[in-house]
């Protein structure tokens, strides 16, 4: 409550002019039955620019500033923030959420803002030719049916014709967006491919679980979020399934998705797209600027947990691409429009990461003007539920360009004669 | 003083049959047409429009079409939601199957498209009542959501079954997609609502309308007097629907520009629809437009002046609302069952006598 007085009096105190400054709107959800997943991402965002104006004195000496917008994961909510903050001087939207990420995709291009999906939103977005102002990098959901596969692949020596993988998903844009892909994939390799679907929220799992008692498939990957990540590896430990045997895409593969689960939750497999743990001299950093200064936007107890790193990253992806961005322009403060130059010409190297105290913490990518969602490397995670915590049991893997590439070209040419855009980057 | 009858004198039935018999209140009505439609189209900016003004005329328009049905009819449904993603569907199928045909068109279709869709889950209304008959709405509600992910025809097999909408224009116009204007994206939605408006309003007052009252205060004696019950309930159905599907087409077409069944018309729209005209006021057409004010206008109130004004956690504003929406409900159900509409009736009935109350 004191707290609470103290915002309230400095949030009125401070109606002077605003200075000039990076922002950097943070479209989060702390509410909902996806706030799990939503409150340690908001955090990660908001602190480590918090971090940046306190250590460095913001980005190439201008302060950023994060506007935090609560939207529920409910779509309505989504477009009423987009227009409350995009007045403010908005340099690029981070939404996590593909229902939102698909409605702003039109919009912020004829607003001239980017928008960065990173991990999820619409695949194809990746072709820049065609989305001028979207981005995806590092990777996306089509690269991690690939790299679930491929990792299959890894595990069975290379043969995985006749096995049977089912698709677990939430029936919605985010969980249908990997099934033309497993579908080619199931085509190449020979593995006999079946989708079920739960539907929003999730919390009753129990007709899917024994369709899967019933259809024995040798692995499931799964597409959940929120709550249904939970239930879902709840009720495979109840049903004794083998849980390496059941990989979870990067939005299913946090710390309280499976802490529920107990003892069953051991082994379980999830992709990654950046490292774990907090073994990284940033968090020391945001420990020592940030949280013991009170300045922490949530209760700051969430660093180092896997969501908390991925706002970190996805802050960190963004102020790089700013920096690259005034690097360009030689200009500190930057627009919308300069950021894009930034994002499309960002290079994530070895180096850079150690020097921000990152060291080796995602995987090297580089943006062109044709392909704005990187190399798409990713990981494979699991779970050891004695020590509490994930650690990366494979490298960086490339997904299978040969399917991906096409079905991208596919979906992005139809998006472009639908809307009549030109091809860029020629 | 202003506010009454006497001394304006009607010479014809017309004119003792208009809708705002009092010469102050028809001119206060009059007012806000002119601003509605002359003034606040030059005025309106982005923000105004996509949070407020278009989410509140379109939610308006499902109000009345619930109204119909519920307030009017006294049939209980929490279908909403379900009519609404048919009325989307139905408007996307037809702007990408159609693209030459004009967007209005489409958007009345699908209403139309709607009301088939309604009367079919009315039948059971001639068998079941009451809760049994929300109960079956329901089922209305989760079937067709059920079938708009299930189908992949009705997504044009895009791969994430979203539905976009493409540009359309309206006089060269474009009043969907991107590029929208804040102006004529205010305008198409006023456009809607206004001429919703006035349809419902006076279907309520004839013939139909009363059969449909006549239903809902006592069915059985309505029978015996000679309402047909069938025609009464399955025309409520219709009509509400109609005007359902219209609000659907426009929430997916004009105010979202992409949407999804499960994510955009899930059983919470069902619900929100149903507090707005429990709270605006049951069997009202102003009360359909009271609550989705309301409603619509609330949340963004209160996060103007918790989070922006008061810098409080954007989490403690998203469950203050909740709180106050809550204790809303639950207020108009115990004090004022008749909501918003019947408090601005007895405001109408005290300026009557003002300033003389004896």
């Amino acid at each position: 409550m004191k707290k609470l007085i103290l915002t309230t009096v400095a949030a009125l105190m401070a109606t002077g002019p605003a200075l000039a400054d990076l922002v950097f709107p943070s479209l989060s959800y702390r509410t909902g039955p996806f706030a799990a997943g939503g409150i340690p991402f908001a955090d990660g965002y908001a602190d480590y620019f918090t971090l940046l104006n306190e250590r460095d004195g913001g980005i190439g000496g201008v302060s950023t500033r994060v506007i935090e917008c609560e939207t529920a994961y409910n779509t309505e909510k989504g477009v009423e923030c987009y227009e409350a903050t995009k007045g403010e001087g908005a340099l690029v939207y981070q939404p996590l959420s593909t229902g939102i990420t698909y409605q702003l995709i039109p919009k912020a291009s004829a607003d001239g803002i980017p928008v960065h999906s990173m991990g999820y939103g619409r695949t194809s977005a990746t072709n820049g030719k065609v989305f001028e102002w979207v981005f995806n990098y590092p990777t996306h959901y089509w690269n991690g049916a690939s790299i679930a596969v491929k990792h299959i692949l890894d595990v069975n020596g290379g043969d995985i014709n006749g096995k049977k993988i089912t698709l677990l998903y939430f029936n919605g844009a985010y969980g249908k967006e990997p099934i033309p892909t497993l579908e080619a994939l199931s085509e190449k390799h020979g593995f006999m491919f079946d989708t079920i679907a739960i539907d929003f929220p999730g919390q009753e799992q129990k007709s899917q679980w024994l369709q899967i008692r019933r259809d024995k498939p040798d692995y499931i990957l799964f597409w959940g979020w929120g709550v249904m990540n939970q239930v879902a590896v709840q009720e495979a430990a109840n049903i004794r399934f083998p849980m390496e045997n059941f990989i979870g895409i990067w939005w299913s593969g946090a710390e309280h998705d499976v802490l529920p689960a107990g003892a069953g939750a051991n082994g379980y497999k999830s992709l990654q797209f950046h490292n774990v743990g907090s073994d990284f001299p940033v968090f020391d950093d945001i420990q020592k600027f940030v949280v013991d200064a009170g300045k922490a936007a949530g209760e700051g107890n969430q660093i180092g947990t896997v969501l908390y790193n991925r706002g970190v990253y996805a802050a960190m992806l963004a102020a790089e691409a700013a920096r690259t961005a005034q690097e360009i322009h030689g200009a500190t403060e930057i627009t919308a429009a300069m950021m894009r130059d930034g994002m499309e010409s960002l290079k994530m190297t070895a180096e850079r990461m150690a020097e921000l105290g990152l060291p080796n913490f995602g995987p090297t990518f580089q943006v062109t003007c044709e392909n704005h969602g990187g190399e798409g490397l990713g990981a494979v995670a699991q779970w050891d539920a004695s020590a509490q915590e994930w650690s990366l049991v494979t490298d960086f893997i490339a997904p299978d360009e040969d399917v991906i590439l096409p079905l991208i070209e596919a979906d992005s040419m139809a998006y472009a004669a639908e809307n009549n855009i030109e091809m860029r980057c020629n | 003083m202003f506010y009454r009858e006497a001394g304006d004198f009607k010479i014809s039935y017309v004119a003792d049959n208009q809708t705002f018999p009092i010469a102050f209140d028809r001119y206060r009505y009059y007012a806000i047409l002119v601003v509605g439609f002359l003034v606040l189209p030059f005025w309106v900016d982005d923000y105004l429009v996509n949070a407020i003004l278009a989410p509140f005329f379109i939610y308006a328009i499902a109000a009345i079409g619930l109204n119909i049905l519920t307030g009017y009819c006294g049939q209980v449904s929490l279908g909403t939601g379900g009519f609404m993603a048919v009325g989307a569907y139905s408007c996307y199928k037809l702007m990408t199957g159609f693209p030459d045909v004009s967007i209005v068109l489409h958007i009345i279709l699908a209403g139309g498209i709607t009301a088939v869709v309604g009367t079919v889950f009315g039948l059971p209304s001639l068998r079941i009542k009451g809760f049994y008959l929300a109960v079956a709405t329901l089922a209305a509600q989760f079937f067709l959501v059920w079938l708009f992910n299930r189908v992949s025809w009705f997504y044009n097999y895009s791969a994430s079954g979203q539905i976009n909408a493409p540009e359309r224009t309206v006089f060269n116009v474009p009043v969907t997609g991107p590029n929208v204007e804040p102006w004529a994206m205010y305008l198409i939605c006023l456009f809607f609502a206004f001429f919703s408006a006035v349809i419902a309003r006076n279907l309520t007052r004839g013939t139909l309308g009363r059969t449909w009252m006549a239903i809902r205060d006592m069915d059985i004696a309505a029978e015996i007097i000679g309402v047909n019950p069938l025609r009464a309930k399955l025309t409520a159905f219709a009509i509400s629907s109609f005007f359902v599907g219209i609000s659907g087409a426009l929430f997916f077409a004009v105010y979202l520009g992409a949407a999804e069944a499960g994510d955009s018309f899930g059983i919470q729209k069902s619900f929100i629809v149903l507090f707005m005209i429990i709270i605006g006021g049951l069997g009202s057409i102003f009360g359909s437009f009271a609550g989705a004010a309301l409603l619509v206008v609330l949340p963004v109130f209160l996060k103007l002046i918790g989070v922006d004004l008061f810098g409080w956690p954007t989490d403690l504003v998203a469950h203050i609302q909740l709180v106050i929406v809550g204790l809303l409900i639950i207020l108009f159900l115990v004090l004022e069952p008749h909501g918003l509409a019947q408090l601005w009736r007895i405001a109408k009935e005290k300026l009557r006598l003002w300033p003389f109350p004896h």
